[in-house]
């Protein structure tokens, strides 16, 4: 029977295709005595042999699929099984304890995974904990003669089911066969809502009940526009939803038109619509996609896919790569925004209450100057090959606003007087994320060139409300009224001393804010690569004065997000 | 018994890709071979062994092998540290 699962519309466009679980098995079991010690053997070395020939084929199928480098994980884990210490101590358990191999597997994996935790000074090691923990599910999984999800082994098209996808979930997913996903938790701007709109596939999230629901091979219709799952589709469903695919194919076919166009409204005014990136690489998606600018590239993958601090050198090779891939556009970096639920192995923080409202950001930049002076050096080294603006995360004062910038014009003069060609022009600004730097916007206005405003932060801040606590969630709340008269009063204090105003979060590419962001008169929009198309194609339809109208009615009469949201479709005759 | 010193040169010591490949050389070789570093020894044919070890730069740690390939082994090793520039 046809069944309709609701979720949050995370991610554009349809796809249909049989559901694939990625659900861990329940592993549990219970100790047992043991007399035939030696079949107990004979059962651990039988799923020792079944997860090394497992592990063999997942490596195989990963490396041509995904590449050499997420293939490795799966040779650390073939050398834990045939690491002597590791299966050798399970064996001397059963002999010794006449205790059943799964309890005796979990002891000695609990003993070397609390090893290499305890080796607080070596990070590279405490990461190898979680190597020993996947490799005794695995053998766990055979021993108790249950499946293991082994989502790089997917050779036909599926939708993904999960309660909620990691990144190291996503990197082992082959994007070929991979169509759309459905998780059970998370917003539209989680870790699987972002990944699925950078692979361009539907996706569907925050269901609650997806994993419960779903069965694994059943029939999934996702409906990444609407937040619609359709389970068992009739063959009318079907109709429908291929229709509907195909109007959303055409949909898109008419965007991709406006390419190469500048983002223009009706009575054409001019903005910018730029794209947020992670790594150089994403410099092509961003053009694709008719980027004019990159306003927001995050540098923290250089500090995370790494065992040590990357070198001015790795730096400079990163940035230059992507300013030179923008052709002459703007490119806004910003500087390292680790700490919050951001973590270096490399780089102990201490263990805080309030991860987020403790040290992180510029906080840690102005601290440890060491790591900051790397990061601009890299920077202004690399201007000359771009056009480059600098933004520093997470300011919260002028005078730490002053005294990044202070240590950046250090910096600069150095290189200058060192004879190093750095650009003439560099914009420095900031990102408006916490309250306390919007209401004193005035005043720093005067000293940054710009202000980016970072959306999930500066809601989560204001609202006081833990952007990853589903009890709260209620109040991610991007159109109330208040954040609204924040997110005025940033673009007014810009304009005000003659600086730009953009936003670098989600809100910036999406259909309600876009219409109020062009009232209020926001200059730069940079959202996910794949949405600035459809901003641009719905900003050529928006009158600038009429959203003034909008926007003014908005910020003096509604009371709530829902008032808001009236107001925009009522005005737009959005849907 | 066949045993040989070496004093670690490599910034990062032994950890991840150089102990590895110490683990893989030495267990093409049926001899027992150990890795002693501050008066602990480990199974070098282990990587978990090894990796415990937390070998850093500067140390001195000692190889022996025992068995009928002893002389092989120590040799072999002592090539992949060189080849790695674990050491010297």
């Amino acid at each position: 029977m046809t069944e309709m699962l609701k979720g949050i519309a995370a991610s554009d466009g349809i796809a249909r295709a049989k559901a694939y679980l990625l659900v861990q098995p329940d592993l549990s079991f219970s100790k047992k005595s043991i007399d035939l010690v030696d079949d107990e053997v004979a059962r651990l070395q039988a799923a020792v042999t079944a997860s090394t020939e497992e592990l063999q084929k997942i490596r195989d199928i990963a490396a041509k699929s995904l590449g050499e480098e997420e293939a490795q994980v799966f040779d650390a884990h073939m050398m834990i099984l045939a690491d002597p210490e590791f299966v050798g101590a399970v064996e001397t358990g059963i002999k010794n304890d006449k205790t059943n191999a799964e309890q005796v597997l979990q002891d000695v994996s609990t003993q070397f995974v609390g090893m290499f935790e305890a080796m607080t000074d070596n990070p590279y090691m405490q990461e190898r904990a979680a190597d020993v923990r996947d490799v005794t599910k695995r053998v766990m999984s055979h021993l108790l003669g249950v499946t293991l999800p082994n989502p790089a082994l997917i050779d036909q098209e599926v939708v993904i089911i999960a309660h909620d996808l990691t990144p190291s979930d996503t990197a082992q997913l082959n994007r070929k066969y991979v169509k759309g996903f459905i998780t059970d938790l998370g917003g539209r701007t989680s870790h699987s809502a972002i990944m699925a709109r950078s692979l361009e596939i539907p996706a569907i999230v925050g269901t609650e009940k997806a994993t419960t629901t779903i069965s694994e091979d059943q029939m999934v219709i996702v409906d990444g526009n609407t937040g619609d799952a359709i389970l068992d589709p009739t063959d009318a469903d079907v109709a429908k939803y291929d229709q509907a695919a195909k109007d959303f194919a055409a949909q898109k076919a008419e965007w991709e038109k406006l390419k190469n166009e500048q983002t223009v409204t009706k009575d054409g005014k001019n903005f910018i619509t730029a794209a947020n990136i992670g790594t150089p690489d994403d410099v092509i998606g961003a053009t694709d996609n008719g980027a004019e600018a990159v306003g927001l590239f995050r540098s923290e993958f250089l500090y995370m896919d790494s065992a040590e601090l990357p070198t001015e050198d790795e730096q400079f090779a990163a940035y230059k790569k992507a300013l030179e891939g923008m052709n002459g556009n703007q490119v806004v970096v910003r500087t390292m925004d680790i700490g919050g639920d951001k973590h270096l192995p490399y780089l102990p923080l201490p263990e805080e209450m309030n991860p987020f409202l403790g040290y992180r950001a510029i906080r840690i930049s102005l601290d440890r100057q060491d790591i900051f002076r790397t990061q601009l050096r890299a920077l202004l080294r690399a201007s000359n090959y771009g056009n480059l603006a600098i933004m520093f995360p997470m300011i919260a004062t002028v005078n730490e606003f002053k005294q990044a910038r202070a240590i950046y014009d250090e910096e600069r003069a150095k290189l200058v007087t060192a004879g190093v060609a750095v650009a003439d022009k560099i914009e420095v600004g900031m990102m408006m994320e916490i309250p306390a730097a919007a209401v004193i916007a005035d005043k720093l206005a005067k000293y940054a060139d710009f202000f980016s405003i970072g959306t999930n932060d500066l809601i989560q801040y204001s609202m006081a409300a833990d952007r990853g606590n589903e009890h709260v969630s209620y109040l991610y709340q991007p159109y109330n009224p208040s954040i609204l008269r924040l997110v005025k009063r940033i673009i007014d204090t810009a304009h005000a001393e003659g600086k730009w105003a953009g936003m670098c979060g989600e809100a910036a590419g999406d259909s309600v804010m876009v219409p109020l962001l062009v009232g209020m008169g926001l200059d730069e929009y940079s959202m996910s690569a794949t949405s600035i198309l459809k901003i641009r194609s719905l900003m050529k339809q928006l009158d600038t004065k009429e959203m003034k109208t909008l926007a003014d009615k908005a910020l003096a009469d509604a009371e709530t997000n829902e008032d808001v949201i009236a107001l925009v479709k009522a005005a737009t005759q959005q849907a | 018994m066949e045993k040989r010193d070496f004093h670690i040169i490599a910034e990062t010591g032994i950890h991840a890709r150089p102990a590895t490949l110490l683990v893989q050389a030495a267990s093409k070789f049926n001899s027992d071979i150990n890795l002693e570093y501050k008066g602990k020894s480990v199974n070098l044919k282990s990587i978990m062994g090894v990796m415990s070890l937390g070998v850093g730069k500067d140390a001195d740690v000692t190889i022996s092998a025992e068995g009928a390939d002893e002389a092989d082994a120590v040799a072999a090793i002592a090539d992949t540290m060189t080849k790695e520039g674990l050491s010297d």
